[in-house]
């Protein structure tokens, strides 16, 4: 479905008032224009701003430790772009397929483990470390098969519980193999670049790999892949029936995810210079990427970017901030509790409803036509009551 | 166009509740079977166990002469055995149109699956709902949906669980036009109905269901004067009209 992020979000979302029911004699007669001819003549015309848009947006992103060179601001910023990665990431499988993962630091750890373990037996410095993160990913990925095998026999809650017990398996693990360096864990090499501009390599890396993160989710999102994850969200039993083979599907998302998450923690433990059990593998890790897609907004592209981009730094400047880190901590779970009770679907769909009105004069000045007609028809704003309810 | 649709002896029970025993069904290539049958009497089962939902404890289904005995519902839908729920079961949060690309589209292009999609939306009449979420349509379009989903694939057997109930009566004789339409054109259909007009006015034969058994299968006339048909379903239903 291409042209979903220019009407289907646009105005699919917001179109949700009800119609009233079809009177089969009175169908629009076969000379109207298809749909999809107006969708792709919408989609013409919207993709030249979007993609200048983008093109700013990376700019603003590439210029940015060149013009804030303090390092507090620059290592708030590589880790930020890593869970920006990780959120995109998460998404793409949890956000799509609606199998919501708690376990996504099972992956984070591995590829950390595996590059801080890889660099030292092949003798890695500097910027060749830098290379090991496609292995480290591969590593996650390859960890995601039978992880997948077994977890995704089973839906929902018990989903849920299955990949918090995987991530209390991996936990321990780290703590007691010897591989792993126990509960001491183990060094990362150490970078051998200037200190002044010391965060400047993870940052440009961190980038490469949010843009990355996000190029695949929106490749998603637009194919058949990506249709038949979210059909299997929304009626899995009833995507089988239609011929979907929804076990290599949901497979499928899951390693690409963990390949995402496990490059960006390798990339994580070279930057912080360490990999110790209770940080590698970290309850709050899980918790703070799914809070940052339901914050953005649950399976859209823009939400788990955004929810990272907001979050991550506020959590590091009140972690900065105070001299204990659990009051950022008891404020990131409240804002949970916040987001789930009032912004179930994310700040993006929900702002996606406010600026309904704004929007429709924009389209039907741009878009002429019965289609533009039938969105300016007046909306309602409560959701109805079969979409969304979950998300 | 081929596609028989047999069930032999399939018994099926639920722990000490016995939803199928021994039910044998036909649905001749090229013409509209209809089941008829109480509440509880195993029509939906008996949908459940031809399309691979429900494993059955005992018989046989078979697609022509292919059995397709605890085939998965993927590999039923794959084989040419289409089917709808009593309860429609739509994607909600997917567009009209993206619910038509669900379907596996059998090596046809992306551009030539588009297209069947939109002439199908537009043959049940939903056609300028296409870029709507599913999820705001009203129950009787729901229905249309489902129907022209199952049918993008072109499957040679459609299986229908109440395709009129709960829907307008000017939609009901839409919905018969429609499979009039589709079964000139050499599809099967097994349709579970419990409006009587709608199923002695499509099918042409039925087939009644009591308590998991079959007691009766013939022509709507036959079937509609059957002691035992009365005895087991008009007379207790009478509402059902």
């Amino acid at each position: 479905m291409t042209s979903d992020r220019a009407t289907g979000e646009a105005a699919g979302e917001q179109d949700t008032s009800r119609q009233p029911d079809v009177d089969p004699g009175r169908a629009a007669p076969a000379t109207e224009p298809l749909i999809t001819e107006t969708r792709i003549a919408g989609q013409l015309r919207s993709r030249t701003p979007a993609l200048a848009g983008l093109a700013v947006l990376i700019a603003v992103f590439a210029l940015f430790p060149l013009v804030f060179t303090n390092p507090t601001v620059t290592t708030i910023a590589v880790v930020t772009l890593i869970f920006v990665a990780v959120a995109s990431a998460w998404n793409l499988f949890s956000g799509f397929s609606g199998y919501l993962s708690l376990g996504h630091a099972v992956f984070y750890g591995t590829g950390a483990y595996f590059l801080v373990v890889a660099a030292k037996d092949w003798n890695l410095n500097g910027t060749a470390v830098f290379w090991l993160l496609p292995l480290a990913g591969a590593v996650a990925a390859l960890l995601a098969v039978p992880l997948g095998l077994v977890a995704l026999r089973v839906r929902r809650h018990t989903f849920v519980v299955i990949t918090i017990a995987f991530f209390f398996i991996a936990q321990l693990s780290a703590s007691n193999l010897t591989v792993t360096g126990g509960s001491s864990g183990l060094l990362a090499p150490v970078p051998n670049w200037a200190p002044a501009t010391y965060n400047n390599p993870f940052y440009y890396v961190g980038l490469l790999l949010a843009v990355a993160a996000v190029a695949l989710s929106v490749l998603i999102r637009r194919s058949r892949f990506g249709l038949q994850l979210r059909a299997i969200r929304d009626d899995e039993d009833r995507a089988a029936g239609l011929g979907v083979r929804a076990m290599p599907v949901k497979l499928g998302a899951l390693v690409l995810s963990a390949f995402i998450t496990g490059m960006a923690g390798g990339l994580w433990v070279y930057f912080i210079g360490q990999a110790v059990p209770q940080f590698v593998f970290d309850p709050l890790f899980d918790l703070a990427v799914v809070l940052m897609a339901f914050f953005g907004g649950l399976g859209t592209i823009a939400g788990p970017v955004l929810g990272a981009l907001i979050l991550e730094p506020t959590q590091q400047y009140l972690y900065l901030q105070q001299s204990n880190g659990y009051e950022s901590e008891i404020l990131f779970g409240a804002l949970f509790l916040v987001v789930i009770l009032f912004l179930p679907r994310g700040v993006l769909p929900t702002a996606g409803e406010w600026l309904t009105p704004a929007r429709l004069g924009r389209l039907r000045a741009a878009w002429p036509g019965r289609r533009a007609d039938r969105i300016a028809q007046p909306v309602q704003r409560s959701k109805p009551p079969a979409a969304g309810s979950t998300s | 166009m081929t596609g028989t649709l047999r069930a032999e002896s399939v018994s099926k029970s639920f722990g000490g509740l016995q939803a199928l025993a021994d039910c044998s069904l036909t649905a001749a290539a090229g013409r509209i079977t209809g089941l008829i049958g109480p509440n509880g009497s195993g029509k939906t089962t008996l949908f459940n166990a031809i399309t691979g939902y429900e494993r059955v404890d005992a018989g046989q289904v078979y697609l022509d002469d292919q059995r397709i005995t605890g085939a998965s519902p993927q590999r039923v839908f794959a084989l040419g055995v289409g089917r709808t729920f009593q309860l429609t079961r739509i994607f909600p949060r997917l567009t009209v149109l993206e619910n038509m690309l669900v379907p596996a589209n059998r090596g046809r292009s992306t551009r030539d699956h588009r297209e069947r999609a939109m002439d199908l939306l537009a043959f049940t009449g939903i056609e300028r709902h296409a870029s709507a979420l599913a999820g705001t349509l009203s129950y009787g379009q729901r229905k249309l949906l489902e129907l022209a989903y199952v049918l993008v694939a072109d499957p040679a057997v459609v299986l229908l669980d109440e395709p009129a109930g709960g829907v307008n009566p000017t939609l009901i004789h839409h919905i018969a036009d429609r499979i009039r339409e589709l079964n000139a054109a050499g599809r099967t259909f097994l349709i579970v109905e419990h409006n009587m007009d709608f199923v002695m006015g499509l099918c042409h034969e039925v087939t009644v269901l009591d308590s998991g058994t079959v007691v009766a299968s013939g022509p709507p006339e036959l079937i509609r004067s059957d002691p035992r048909v009365l005895d087991a379903y008009l007379g207790t239903e009478a509402d059902d009209d």
